[in-house]
């Protein structure tokens, strides 16, 4: 695998092929937890940590047991089991290790679990047919690329609270346009290649 | 159970929509309202795995320990959701084409977990099925309702409707109307209220 073959998976990650503004995974929390700046960039953090302990994972056991087992049907319950332990554990082992790093991120390490773009990768990596090495390229690419979306959402929101809006428009509608707008211009870099 | 909770149960869909007023299941709205037969195709998959889940959960409700509930709820929901992938793949090609990839994405449908916690697990069976029909055509409806406009729009040539972008814009704005007409209501209601208790 060559440079521009991993290059031009991180773009498409982080910007062109943008798991929550172009592919429209991930949208809960993304509008859930874009209220404040420093929520956000610890829940894209967290996301991003399972996203590729979980692709990882789900990559290693497909091919290695459900495939040799012709046991492939079952990778939708296996994945989201795979998806609830390693969350289960990361809680356990945070809390030992790392109290600060839990407190902050304690909310919403829980809330992962049901993030479909956790599965949602999972799953991607299996249909592309990627090997090891693009598997964890690509899960740390729609990561970080699930942060930029919720983190810019978040300092628009921040200012927004300052701003007058009509009152049908308050809460969750101004927000979901606000992403629309910034959907097009995502999907306006669509036509990049390398 | 009573008149007014059978009642109640049964609007459960329109009154307390999924979609609309208890913002469940963005993800599946929004990706896949690009046209009408998506929009149907994947809101009929989701009341499917919704309705039967809620059946076994509640049938099991006694059974399952509470600290265990959740990935149990989860093993429930998945294997429903493979049967519906499977179903759908060797079935119906056109539709697995198109939206294949959400299929198994509904296992982390927050409507279903949610219904399952806040519903199934609490009451009996058939009010737990007739719960899921009501939320899993409640969902339906409204991710119908934005298939259809999207389509619409797509059709005369705004052809951004039926993009991503779109479909923020879209829900954006329905739920902006709905909270309108909420007000309207809410606003008449205490006018009147006003009028009658008033002098």
């Amino acid at each position: 695998m060559d440079f521009t073959s991993i290059l031009s998976l991180v773009i498409a990650g982080l910007i062109t092929n943008n798991i929550v503004l172009v592919r429209s995974i991930g949208i809960c929390p993304f509008l859930g937890v874009s209220k404040k700046l420093d929520s956000s960039v610890g829940m894209g953090a967290a996301v991003t940590f399972v996203l590729v302990l979980s692709s990882v994972v789900c990559y290693l056991l497909y091919h290695f047991v459900l495939v040799p087992l012709e046991y492939e049907y079952l990778q939708t319950i296996v994945f989201i089991l795979i998806i609830a332990v390693l969350v289960q554990l990361l809680d356990i082992v945070l809390k030992r290790i790392s109290p600060s790093l839990y407190n902050s991120l304690g909310v919403y390490l829980a809330l992962i679990t049901t993030n479909c773009a956790v599965l949602g990768t999972a799953n991607d990596v299996i249909a592309n047919g990627y090997n090891l090495l693009e598997t964890v390229v690509q899960s740390v690419s729609v990561g970080l690329g699930f942060t930029l979306a919720l983190v810019l959402m978040a300092g628009i929101r921040e200012k927004m609270e300052l701003s007058k809006i009509p009152k049908p428009f308050q809460g969750l509608p101004i927000a979901l346009i606000t992403a629309g707008i910034m959907a097009i211009a995502f999907a306006g870099l669509g036509g990049m290649t390398f | 159970m009573s008149k007014a909770e059978l009642k109640e149960t049964a609007l459960g869909g329109i009154i307390s929509n999924p979609v609309f007023v208890l913002v469940l299941g963005t993800c599946p709205t929004i990706a896949k309202s690009d046209t009408i037969s998506n929009a149907i195709g994947l809101g009929l998959a989701t009341a499917f795995v919704l309705i039967c889940s809620n059946i076994f959960i509640s049938l099991l409700r006694k059974l399952i320990p509470d600290k265990v509930r959740l990935p149990a709820y989860i093993v429930i929901i998945a294997t429903f959701v493979t049967l519906v992938q499977l179903f759908v793949a060797k079935f119906l090609p056109d539709l697995n084409t198109s939206i294949g990839a959400f299929i198994p994405l509904i296992v982390v449908n927050c409507i279903i977990l949610g219904r399952a916690e806040a519903f199934a697990s609490k009451n009996g069976v058939l009010m737990s099925a007739l719960d899921g029909v009501s939320m899993g055509l409640g969902f339906t409806l409204a991710i119908g309702l934005m298939g259809a406009i999207r389509q619409g729009l797509g059709a005369i040539g705004l052809t951004l409707f039926q993009k991503t972008a779109g479909g923020f814009i879209v829900f954006g704005l329905l739920m902006a109307l709905f909270n309108f007409v909420f007000y309207i209501i809410n606003a008449r209601k205490t006018k009147a209220l006003f009028e009658k208790g008033g002098n």
